[in-house]
């Protein structure tokens, strides 16, 4: 099929990707220059980092990376330790109503978190924990999709390899920590980059659980910074979406490879 | 947990062997099971179990029947988010998955600067919904914003693109379009891969067009990736609902709310946990209806297991 391809479709393609990247290279140069220049594209428009300035001295941006970054960082070492130790039980323990356990499991792949709004609001109010950090991220610790991979993973780890560490003594949370976890490296590179973009980009239910800026993450900080009756300037809303895209976007430019394979993983589940 | 569970089943009898692997099968999963159960499967029991009940002032609550069914059913704002979630839906994935196609065609190609189309293609994927909406309203802002301005060029007046009922869904169908055609795009590249190539080069030398190659050989094949992605875009067309809260609330008029920003709205703008319930009750089970169509479909599949 290589040499096939038509000189007006390479037109195309690149057009589209152009056009696709148009978004996004617009909103940079809007928060790169001044205001006059959001909508007169010129070369000698003159470049400034004062967008940037402005916005994070009329908002604690600082503060909404650093909570932002708990938030990741915490839903991330849940699912990992919670998804291992099930997926673990899962895929080497022969017990009764295993495969009844294993569909209520999967039941969170249809029926996510994101949806039950109402009721997980009224569980963290009994929680005690509206307005908190660990409020946004205990829906999402037990992840449904976390098990189900990581079970696939360990599923297909020999059984030889098993017995030699069981010959040696080794006790399962050992044979687990010393066989089946570094085995399952990519899938939890895979696991984990998904996770990050996730909820590094949630937005609902924190902005529900949170209303003060001590336990908001940067895409609801965003949300509450450019409400239209804040009447901010269009540049400094601008470049304050692109402070809060740009850690993801620039991990992704670095891991093109990983992300688009993690993706890929995630939604073949 | 303690070492001793390693006792081969030739030292103890059998039946306690399994007895204590299902002790340690359940102690392994007691923690995501607290958490599964408090977040996911109460919380369903509950939406079902809220829905039959009102609150009143005084926070007692009086069991009130199918009262909130009904009364749903004779709420236009209800129906109206229902019939948007539909349109919401025919509009953005026919289009996105088409262009998924398309995109994963090309990039599949050996053409020049490839890893750099899939990068322009999948690059808005990563980008936060929240950002994704500040941005694309600046697009439809009236007379400053960039498509008023673009068509101030050629002579047009502005036009509120998000403050008129008849334009605000197709705007935000172009969006979201914009947002997933590149996810799905990695799934047809994933299935294109995979192909045979001598498939395409048979065609060939029996003179098939390329066209008649794609419609007779390629998309077939490519079936069971479009029904998935298919699956897949239905489910998210019921949970994006980020760029509302930001672009137009639901509005103008409720032209452009969906069924979980209604319930959003209802639980904490109108502070009507029970309503809302009902609400629930109802995206529930159209979600489980799409999500036994997608197991029952992804079990036939090989890479399920």
């Amino acid at each position: 099929m290589n040499g096939r391809t038509h000189p007006l479709e390479v037109i195309a393609a690149w057009l589209l990707a152009l056009l696709w990247l148009a978004p996004l290279a617009y909103a940079f140069w809007s928060a790169l220059h001044p205001a006059a220049f959001a909508t007169s594209f010129s070369l000698s428009a003159p470049w400034t980092l004062e967008n940037f300035a402005r916005a994070w001295n009329q908002a604690p941006f600082g503060r909404y990376y650093f909570n932002t970054v708990v938030l990741v960082v915490l839903i991330l070492i849940g699912q990992l330790v919670l998804s291992t130790l099930a997926a673990y039980a899962f895929a080497r323990f022969k017990f009764k109503g295993s495969g009844i356990a294993f569909a209520l499991v999967l039941l969170q792949l249809m029926i996510m978190p994101d949806v039950l709004i109402v009721e997980n609001y009224r569980m963290i109010g009994t929680l005690g924990l509206l307005d908190t950090i660990p409020a946004i991220a205990l829906p999402y610790l037990a992840s449904a999709f976390g098990i189900f991979l990581l079970r696939q993973t360990f599923k297909s780890v020999p059984q030889e390899l098993v017995e030699a560490a069981r010959v040696e003594g080794a006790g399962p949370l050992e044979i687990l920590w010393r066989v089946y976890v570094p085995l399952a490296r990519p899938t939890y590179v895979a696991f984990g980059l998904v996770s990050v973009s996730y909820h590094w980009n949630n937005f609902l239910w924190p902005l529900i659980v949170t209303n003060s800026v001590e336990a908001r993450p940067l895409t609801v900080g965003l949300a509450v910074f450019g409400a239209p009756e804040t009447g901010v300037d269009w540049s400094i809303i601008t470049a304050a979406t692109v402070m809060t895209m740009a850690p993801l976007l620039f991990a992704f430019l670095l891991f093109q490879r990983q992300f688009v394979q993690s993706f890929m993983r995630a939604g073949i589940r | 947990m303690s070492d001793q569970v390693v006792i081969s089943p030739v030292v103890r009898q059998p039946r306690s062997y399994a007895w204590w692997n299902a002790v340690n099968a359940w102690l392994l999963l007691l923690p995501a099971t607290v958490l599964l159960v408090a977040f996911t499967h109460y919380p369903i029991l509950a939406t079902i179990r809220h829905s039959f009940f009102i609150m009143r002032r005084n926070g007692t609550e009086v069991f009130v029947g199918l009262d909130s069914y009904r009364s749903m059913a004779a709420d236009p704002i209800f129906w109206r988010a229902l019939v948007n979630n539909f349109w919401f839906a025919l509009g953005t994935i026919p289009t996105s998955i088409a262009l998924a196609l398309l995109m994963a065609m090309w990039v599949n190609r050996n053409m020049r600067g490839r890893g750099f189309l899939r990068l322009a293609y999948f690059t808005p994927t990563v980008l936060p919904m929240i950002a994704v909406a500040n941005i694309w309203l600046f697009f439809y802002t009236p007379d400053y914003g960039l498509l008023d301005q673009l068509r101030g060029l050629i002579g047009f007046a502005g036009w509120n693109w998000l403050g008129d009922p008849s334009t605000v869904m197709s705007c935000l169908v172009v969006m979201v379009i914009w947002k997933e055609a590149g996810f799905f795009m990695i799934f047809y590249l994933a299935a294109l891969q995979q192909l045979s190539p001598d498939l395409e080069e048979a065609a060939a030398v029996e003179g098939a067009s390329r066209w008649y190659t794609f419609r007779r050989i390629t998309f077939p094949l490519l079936m069971p990736t479009t029904l998935f992605v298919a699956i897949n875009a239905v489910i998210n067309s019921f949970k994006l609902v980020d760029h509302l809260v930001i672009m137009t609330k639901g509005g103008p008029n409720n032209a452009s709310t969906l069924l979980l920003y209604y319930i959003y709205e209802v639980a904490f703008t109108f502070q009507d946990s029970a309503y809302a319930a009902t609400l629930t009750v109802v995206l529930l089970v159209l979600l489980s209806t799409v999500a036994l169509i997608k197991f029952g479909y992804l079990d036939r599949r090989i890479h399920y297991q």
